[in-house]
C-alpha cells in the first residue's frame, strides 16, 4: 500500500510555523472568516433572503404605514431608513449564533480545538466575515433607500461616520447573537432565541415612528435604549443634523456591549465545549 | 521500559457528569506502532476517553499522556502532534476538498505553500482528486469520511484518534476506510480506534480494550480475549420439523457445557473440546438418530460471544435476523445508521 502519511512533503516540512500569540490569533480568524466568506459566495440564497426581510420592511413602511406616520418635518423615508439600516444588521446578530450552532452541532468546533490553533479565533473570525456581510446588505438596503425616494443631506462625512457607527454595531450585536447561541443547546433555540430579543428593542424605539407618540411608561425605554441611540445617531448623520451627543452615546454603548460581550462569549464558548 | 515507547498512556480517568459517571478510572495503553481498539457499547465511555485524550475535555482525575506529552499540562504542544477524525465527518459542506484541506492546513499553522501542497498529496492519496474541486456537500458518506480523515493527517501526526470511523458507512464504505487505516498502521502512526463493531476491532486492532460503565472490563489481543471467553462451539440448525430433544440427546456425548438452544429458529449451540477431531462422530450420531440439518457449524468465539460472555449483555441490540445466525462469521454490525454516542 502507498504510503499515506509520509508522501512527497516530507515530515520536516509538515512543522508548525512559529510565530507569537497575537499573530496566531488574528491569522487563524482572517482563515476562518475566509472559511465563511467563500461560504457566503456558495449559498447565494441566504443572502439574498437575508435583503429581502428587510425590503419588505422598506416598501410596507415606505408605502403602508408612512402615510398615517407624522415625523415632523422630515420625509417619512428620510426618518426610516435609518431604523432599517439599524434594524437589518440587528437581525444579522441572529446569523452569528446559527453559524456558530451549526459548526457546534456538525462537530467542526470539535476538530477546531483539537488543532494547535488559537481558540478565540473561532468567534473573532466568524464575528468579522458577519461584518463583511452586513456591510454588503447595508449597502444594498442604502440603494434600496434610495430607489424609493431616501434622499439623504448629510455630508460624506457625516455618511462615513454613520457608517462606522453601523458597523461597531453590528460587530457588537454579532458578539451578543454569539453568546445567546453559545447558551442554547441547539440551532433551532440559536434561531429563535436570537430573534426573540431583538423585537423589542428595534420596535419598541425610534425606528419606525416618534418615540414621542408613544405612551408615557415606555417612552423612557424606548427613547434611551441603545438601538434607539444608535438610530438617532445614524439618521442624525445621515440627514445633516447636529447629533454629536448621540453619536458619542452610540459609540459609548457599542464600546460598552463589547467589553460586556466579548469575554462573555469567550467563557460561554469554553464553558460549552469544555464538556 | 521507558515510558517513551508508550505513544498513548492513561491511567485512573475519571469524568463526571452530574450524576453520570462516565469514566470511573479508565486505563489505556498503546505502544508506539500500534492499533489499539476501544470496544464498547453506546455510553461506555469510549468517546469521553478520546475526548480528554485530545484535550477537548478535562479529566476530573487521573492522568493522561500522549507522544510523551501531558494532555492537561501540555495541551497547546501536543495539539501539535495529534489528528482527530470523528464520528461526524467534521469539515465544511460548502468548501470543496482541497479548501477544506488547505483551511485545516493553515489552522495547523503549516506555510501557505505547504498546506496547498500537501491538500493536493492527500486527496491523491485518499482517492479524491478528481472532486477535489467540488463542494463537500455533494459527496458520498464514504468519501466525506476519507476527507475527514486526511484533515486529521495533514501534519502526518505521529497519533492518531480515530473515533468510531465508520459508523454509519455501508458494507463498502466500512472497507474502504479498513483499506485506509490499515494503510496507516503500516506507515507507523499509532492509531487508537473506538468502534462498537467488534469485527473492525478484530481486523485492525493489534490490542483490544473492552469498556463498559467506564472502565476496562477486558483486554488483550483479539485471540487472547476469545480464550478468556472460551472454547469451540458446535452450531447446528435443524430442518424444518427436527426434533430439538432428539438433537439434543444426541450431541450431550459431546457437550462440553450448557447447550444453548434457540427453539423457533431450530437453532443450537454446544460448547465443544477439539471439535474438529470430533465432528465426524458427531455427523454420524446425528444421522443415525434420523435428525436432518440445514446447517451445521464449528466456530471460534467472536468478539460478541467476548462481549457477551464479559458484560451479560449484547454489544449492540439487534433485531432477530430473519434466517437463524449459521456458520462462521455470520454475523454483521447490527446498525448501519448509528449516530451518537455518549
Amino acid at each position: 500500500m502507498n504510503s499515506a502519511v509520509n508522501m512527497k512533503t516530507s515530515i520536516a516540512d509538515l512543522r508548525p510555523t512559529q510565530h507569537g500569540r497575537l499573530y496566531w490569533t488574528i491569522t487563524d480568524a482572517l482563515t476562518l472568516a475566509k472559511r465563511q466568506l467563500i461560504q457566503f459566495q456558495r449559498i447565494p440564497e441566504e443572502l439574498v433572503f437575508a435583503t429581502i426581510q428587510p425590503i419588505m420592511f422598506v416598501l410596507l413602511f415606505r408605502y403602508v404605514f408612512g402615510g398615517a406616520i407624522n415625523t415632523h418635518g422630515v420625509t417619512y423615508v428620510n426618518y426610516l431608513m435609518a431604523g432599517i439600516f439599524v434594524q437589518t444588521v440587528a437581525f444579522g446578530s441572529v446569523s452569528t449564533g446559527i453559524g456558530l450552532a451549526n459548526d457546534l452541532q456538525k462537530g467542526l468546533i470539535d476538530r477546531f480545538r483539537s488543532l494547535p490553533m488559537s481558540k478565540s479565533a473561532v468567534l473573532i473570525g466568524r464575528t468579522l466575515a458577519d461584518l463583511v456581510r452586513n456591510t454588503f446588505v447595508v449597502i444594498v438596503m442604502l440603494i434600496v433607500g434610495l430607489l424609493v425616494g431616501f434622499r439623504p443631506e448629510g455630508g460624506p462625512l457625516g455618511w462615513l461616520l454613520a457608517l462606522g457607527i453601523l458597523l461597531l454595531f453590528t460587530f457588537a450585536f454579532s458578539w451578543i447573537g454569539a453568546t445567546i447561541a453559545l447558551s442554547v443547546r441547539s440551532v433551532e433555540a440559536a434561531q429563535s432565541a436570537g430573534f426573540i430579543w431583538l423585537f423589542p428593542l428595534t420596535f419598541a424605539s425610534s425606528a419606525f415612528v416618534l418615540v414621542s407618540t408613544m405612551p408615557i411608561w415606555l417612552q423612557g425605554f424606548a427613547e434611551h435604549q441603545p438601538v434607539s441611540v444608535i438610530i438617532n445617531a445614524v439618521r442624525g448623520l445621515t440627514l445633516g443634523q447636529n447629533v454629536a451627543s448621540d453619536v458619542w452615546q452610540a459609540i459609548v454603548w457599542c464600546l460598552a456591549i463589547l467589553a460586556v460581550f466579548v469575554p462573555l462569549a469567550v467563557w460561554t464558548y469554553i464553558r460549552r465545549t469544555a464538556r | 521500559m521507558a515510558r517513551n515507547d508508550f505513544a498513548i498512556r492513561a491511567q485512573g480517568l475519571e469524568k463526571r457528569y452530574g450524576e453520570t459517571r462516565a469514566l470511573r478510572g479508565l486505563d489505556l495503553a498503546a505502544e508506539e506502532g500500534t492499533v489499539l481498539g476501544v470496544l464498547g457499547p453506546n455510553g461506555a465511555g469510549k468517546t469521553t476517553a478520546v475526548r480528554i485524550l485530545t484535550t477537548l475535555i478535562k479529566p476530573d482525575a487521573g492522568h493522561a499522556e500522549v507522544a510523551g506529552l501531558d494532555v492537561v499540562r501540555q495541551g497547546d504542544e501536543l495539539r501539535a502532534r495529534i489528528g482527530l477524525a470523528g464520528q461526524y465527518a467534521a469539515v465544511d459542506e460548502y468548501l470543496t476538498g482541497r479548501e477544506n484541506l488547505v483551511m485545516f492546513g493553515k489552522l495547523y499553522h503549516l506555510p501557505g505553500s505547504v498546506a496547498r501542497r500537501r491538500a493536493d498529496e492527500l486527496l491523491e492519496r485518499f482517492d479524491l482528486t478528481e472532486a477535489a474541486s467540488r463542494p463537500v456537500k455533494t459527496y458520498s458518506g464514504g468519501m466525506r469520511r476519507r476527507l475527514d480523515l486526511s484533515a486529521s493527517l495533514v501534519i502526518a501526526p505521529p497519533v492518531l484518534f480515530l473515533d468510531e470511523p465508520t459508523t454509519g458507512l455501508d458494507p463498502r464504505g466500512r472497507l474502504e476506510m479498513w483499506d485506509v487505516i490499515g494503510g496507516l498502521v503500516a506507515d507507523g502512526t499509532t492509531v487508537l480506534l473506538t468502534t462498537q463493531y467488534l469485527e473492525e476491532a478484530d481486523q485492525l486492532a493489534n490490542n483490544i480494550v473492552v469498556i463498559d460503565h467506564g472502565h476496562v472490563i477486558a483486554q488483550g489481543t483479539s485471540d487472547e480475549l476469545k480464550t478468556q471467553v472460551g472454547g469451540e462451539r458446535l452450531e447446528i440448525t435443524l430442518a424444518r420439523g427436527g426434533n430439538l430433544n432428539t438433537a439434543l440427546a444426541a450431541l450431550r456425548p459431546y457437550s462440553a457445557g450448557e447447550p444453548q438452544i434457540e427453539a423457533e429458529h431450530r437453532h443450537i449451540v454446544v460448547p465443544v473440546v477439539n471439535g474438529a477431531q470430533q465432528l465426524p462422530a458427531v455427523v454420524r450420531d446425528l444421522d443415525s438418530a434420523g435428525i436432518r440439518l440445514d446447517d451445521l457449524a464449528l466456530r471460534r468465539p467472536t468478539l460478541d460471544d467476548v462481549f457477551l460472555t464479559l458484560t451479560g449483555h449484547a454489544a449492540e441490540e439487534k433485531p432477530t435476523p430473519d434466517e437463524p445466525s449459521t456458520g462462521r462469521n455470520s454475523r454483521q454490525p447490527a446498525r448501519e445508521n448509528e449516530k451518537v454516542t455518549a
